[in-house]
């Protein structure tokens, strides 16, 4: 173990994104999962084949799926000698798990991985109210049927009504839409700029999986062949009739400008990538993608720090930039996660603002723009959706392809925000 | 495995009511299995005219397992498979040695039997004589073939001069349930380098194999049965195809491509993923394929054009491509062409079909010396009537008389299609090129 080696990306799988309810209303997070492991399986032809560990996690997640994962690799073609753990860092679940993998892979810890995440809002689990919940304990470990029929009586027909998941910050209260609706009003972020970005990311989508980019990224499932939530044919016009959705908590007078076209709608699905060393890829006659560099969490004091939730990556890139020696303007791509239109354009204006850099990044000078042109190229969450645990994985494969594509050298930037005021970056390349 | 018509012909209360009401009675045919002996009994060979195969035919039978019977008595053992040399005959009266050996013969022939001619092929005749004596054989064999009972089949295989050593793999095909649904045929050899000592079990073995329209039908079947005999199998289908293709490609240990065949850098994409993953490639069976049946005076563009660009385009860009990528179709290399009995006889309805799958019959035999010249095969199979989903949902009559409309009286299965396709898959069938093999139970249609 005496040095390190940069992780391989080889390739990855994802079934298309479908909106909540709909078409995978009746699959569960482990049948997703299950499905796009054997995906890779056949992509890559690791059938009955053992890789070094399987990373994945879900945000939303039955009490019954505590071993999510290794349930899934044990019901894959995978050697059933795999093994396997669940994480769990909300939005940044599938960027994380990549990291986990590849840093193993770094240390010669194992050869080769997969790294994944999946996500239903459909199959979500409901808790019962804690009332409900404290009876119905008191009643399993009741010793004699008196104990039982007392602990029933308590029972109130109020209790009955399930505790679903909500989308929203348990210290604050708030929406995470509601979040960014604050932020994207403190950095002075237009409708239209929102509607622009969301009609881009469409149209960039539609045109990938026109030309076939994404033949080997996306195997089918359960009738689905792509993305439910992409739109083609969106327009300018047709987003700017939609009404706001979030701005609850604006101050008075304040413009809410996020609709559900320009915020990413709830969704369904999951996504894996195999990462290795290059000598692993070799021995199997695999390609290898792109490399991950390097990585870096940032978490932000939301709740009482005065920064916006979804600012965490803000932070995260200064730091790795800095100890790669990089500037913002040395990538070939970048893969700025759409939560929503919004949080992508009050990261960018952030990393231009002077004041900003210096004073919360500790900068000298601001990271500066990016070329738009560069921007999440073949369409980001806006145009797919956004299963919370699954993004991670598609962006990670779909950025190592267009790196791979582009040619040797090519440097691309991933920056996602997650839930609870956290953000994972990382920096990958050809 | 086989239809339910069959089934209930084949079971107790109804082979008495199939008797009595003199319905169709298809037998179960004999097909292969792995490790089961070649054939069920012994093989009795005969010859007309000078014969100069007995003695090749006698080792590629013992070199096989199986065991030759010096003679059929009328009550010796029966034999399973009926042999006749009928190379060196030059004229039609020599043809009655022809009956005179193969009438007792079939008349003691079991179930699921094969009866297999050989002779020189007609058009090498120096005489019209001789060509008439030869021609003569392929009546008597179809004919043959439509008097056999019991799932039994005749096919005929010309051997030109020099052609010897291409025999072992098509008689070993032809006397084994791998030809289970093949009936009627006629083949004719080309000398060639033919490579011995492969795995009788896992002829495929270390070879690569793609398969295109693999997700589903007979696509899947041929994977299974390549990956069966050895093979590393690359199923290719379109990407919406993807969930099933998967499935296919984890069940036999292969891997799955999805790719549109009919896309502008489909080849070059297929080309490079060959050489990419596996160096290059062994065996490329072109199955995928679509029907867009409307009676021609009604059709428009687009029915035609798809059914073009799929049937036929598609094979023939990237059967281009792999031989102008250096060395990725390997030395030996095989290419199978899936055509149809519609491609034969025609059929109302799919001039566009009919069109796109005659023409791959003229593709393989144009290509055929060219890749002769690389020691490497191109053929065609043409299936008859195969019980598949897409069968399956054919109203009821349609589907009963296309499936009893040949020698076999019955549909035959995709893996009769997909035996025959890894049979020329295979190094030793390096003497079959240029052919068209139909998989039909000796149809009516087109024969
Ligand atoms: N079923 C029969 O009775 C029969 C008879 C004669 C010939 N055939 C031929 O056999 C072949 C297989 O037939 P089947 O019955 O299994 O049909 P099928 O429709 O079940 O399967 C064909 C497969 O080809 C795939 N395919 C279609 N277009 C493609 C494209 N552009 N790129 C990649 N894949 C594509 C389809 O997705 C499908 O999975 C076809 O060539 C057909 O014409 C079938």
């Amino acid at each position: 173990m005496a040095t390190t080696r940069k992780a391989a990306i080889v390739g990855g799988n994802r079934i298309p994104f479908a909106r909540s309810n709909s078409a995978y209303a009746q699959a569960s997070n482990q049948d997703m999962l299950t499905a796009t492991l054997d995906g890779l399986v056949a992509r890559f032809g690791l059938q009955g084949q053992q890789v070094g560990e399987v990373v994945a996690g879900a945000v939303l997640k039955h009490a019954r799926d505590f071993n999510l994962t290794r349930e899934s690799v044990l019901g894959s073609a995978l050697d059933p000698r795999t093994p396997a753990y669940d994480v769990q860092q909300a939005c940044g679940t599938g960027l994380e798990a990549a990291v986990l993998v590849a840093n193993k892979i770094a240390l010669g810890q194992i050869d080769s991985g997969i790294a994944g995440g999946v996500d239903t809002t459909s199959d979500a689990p409901l808790a019962v109210g804690e009332d409900l919940r404290r009876i119905l304990i008191s009643l399993n470990s009741a010793k004699t049927v008196q104990d039982r029929l007392k602990a029933i009586a308590r029972i109130r027909p109020g209790m009955i009504a399930p505790e679903i998941p909500r989308n929203a910050e348990p210290r604050t209260g708030l929406a995470m839409g509601e979040h960014a609706q604050l932020t994207a009003h403190e950095w002075q972020i237009g409708r239209e700029e929102q509607d622009e970005l969301t009609v881009r990311s469409h149209q960039n989508m539609a045109a990938a999986y026109e030309r076939g980019f994404f033949d080997d990224l996306v195997t089918p499932f359960l009738g689905l062949s792509r993305d439910q939530n992409l739109r083609p044919d969106t327009s300018l016009e047709k987003l700017a009739t939609l009404k706001p959705v979030f701005g609850k908590a604006l101050p008075e007078g304040a413009e809410a400008t996020m609709t559900a076209g320009n915020s990413t709608p709830l969704t369904d699905g999951a996504s894996a990538v195999l990462l290795a060393s290059d000598e692993w890829a070799a021995e199997h006659s695999l390609p290898v993608l792109a490399h991950l560099v390097d990585a870096q969490t940032a978490a932000v004091d939301y709740v009482h720090g005065g920064e916006g939730l979804l600012m965490a990556p803000v932070y995260a890139v200064p730091t790795m930039l800095a100890r790669n020696g990089l500037t913002l303007q040395d990538f070939d791509f970048y893969e700025i996660h759409e939560a929503f239109a919004s949080t992508v354009l009050a990261t960018m204006k952030a990393w231009e603002d002077p004041a900003y850099c210096k004073e919360k990044l500790g900068l000298d000078a601001p990271l500066g723009s990016i070329d738009r042109a560069k921007l999440n190229v073949h369409g980001s969450s806006l145009a797919a959706g956004h299963p919370f645990a699954a993004t991670g994985g598609r962006i990670v494969a779909s950025l190592a392809k267009t790196l791979h594509e582009a040619g040797p050298g090519k440097r691309g930037l991933i920056s996602i925000c997650a839930a609870g005021g956290q953000g994972v970056v990382a920096i990958l390349e050809s | 495995m086989a239809d339910w018509y069959t089934n209930f012909a084949n079971s107790g209360f109804g082979t008495t009511v199939t008797k009595q009401l003199g319905l169709p009675r298809p037998a179960v045919l004999r097909r292969y299995e792995p490790g089961r002996p070649l054939l069920p009994g012994p093989v009795v060979i005969g010859s007309a005219g000078s014969g100069r195969l007995r003695e090749t035919l006698t080792r590629v039978v013992t070199d096989a397992g199986g065991t030759v019977l010096p003679a059929v008595e009328p009550d010796g053992e029966k034999p399973a498979a009926v042999l006749l040399d009928a190379t060196g005959v030059t004229g039609p009266g020599q043809l009655v040695a022809a009956h005179d050996f193969l009438a007792p013969a079939i008349k003691r022939l079991r179930a699921s039997g094969r009866v297999l001619v050989l002779a020189d092929p007609p058009a090498d005749a120096d005489s019209p004589a001789t060509a008439a004596a030869r021609q003569a054989l392929d009546g008597l064999v179809r004919s043959i073939g439509k008097e056999l009972l019991n799932g039994s089949t005749a096919n005929l295989v010309f051997v030109p001069e020099g052609a010897e050593s291409s025999l072992a793999s098509p008689v070993r095909f032809f006397l084994s349930g791998r030809s289970a649904y093949v009936d009627g045929q006629v083949v004719t050899l080309s000398a060639a380098d033919v490579p011995t000592g492969e795995d009788a079990d896992r002829p495929l073995a270390g070879r690569v194999a793609v398969v295109t329209g693999a997700a589903r039908g007979i696509g899947a079947a041929i994977a299974r049965v390549m990956a069966r005999d050895g093979a590393h199998v690359v199923a290719v289908d379109i990407p919406a195809a993807g969930q099933s293709l998967a499935e296919v490609a984890n069940e036999v240990g292969g891997t799955a491509l999805q790719l549109d065949i009919t896309a502008a850098d489909a080849p070059a994409r297929l080309v490079e993923h060959l050489r990419e993953r596996h160096g290059g490639v062994d065996v490329v069976v072109h199955n995928a394929g679509i029907t867009r049946d409307k009676l021609l005076v009604n059709m428009d563009a687009a029915r035609w054009n798809s059914v073009m660009a799929v049937n036929l385009q598609a094979q023939l860009d990237i059967t281009e491509a792999l031989l102008a990528a250096e060395g990725v179709l390997r030395d030996g290399a095989r290419v199978v062409c899936v055509s149809s009995q519609s491609g034969i006889a025609g059929n109302r309805g799919q001039t566009n079909y009919a069109a796109s799958k005659a023409g791959i019959i003229g593709m393989v035999r144009a290509w055929a010396p060219a890749f002769a010249a690389r020691r490497a095969t191109i053929n065609a199979v043409a299936p008859g009537f195969i019980v598949t989903e897409m069968t399956a949902n054919m109203p009821f009559g349609t589907r009963e008389v296309g499936s009893r409309i040949n020698s076999l009286q019955q549909g035959g299965l995709p893996v009769d299609v997909a035996e025959t396709i890894a049979w020329l898959a295979q190094p030793g069938s390096a003497g079959v090129n240029g052919q068209t093999v139909r998989v039909c139970g000796q149809s009516m249609l087109g024969a």
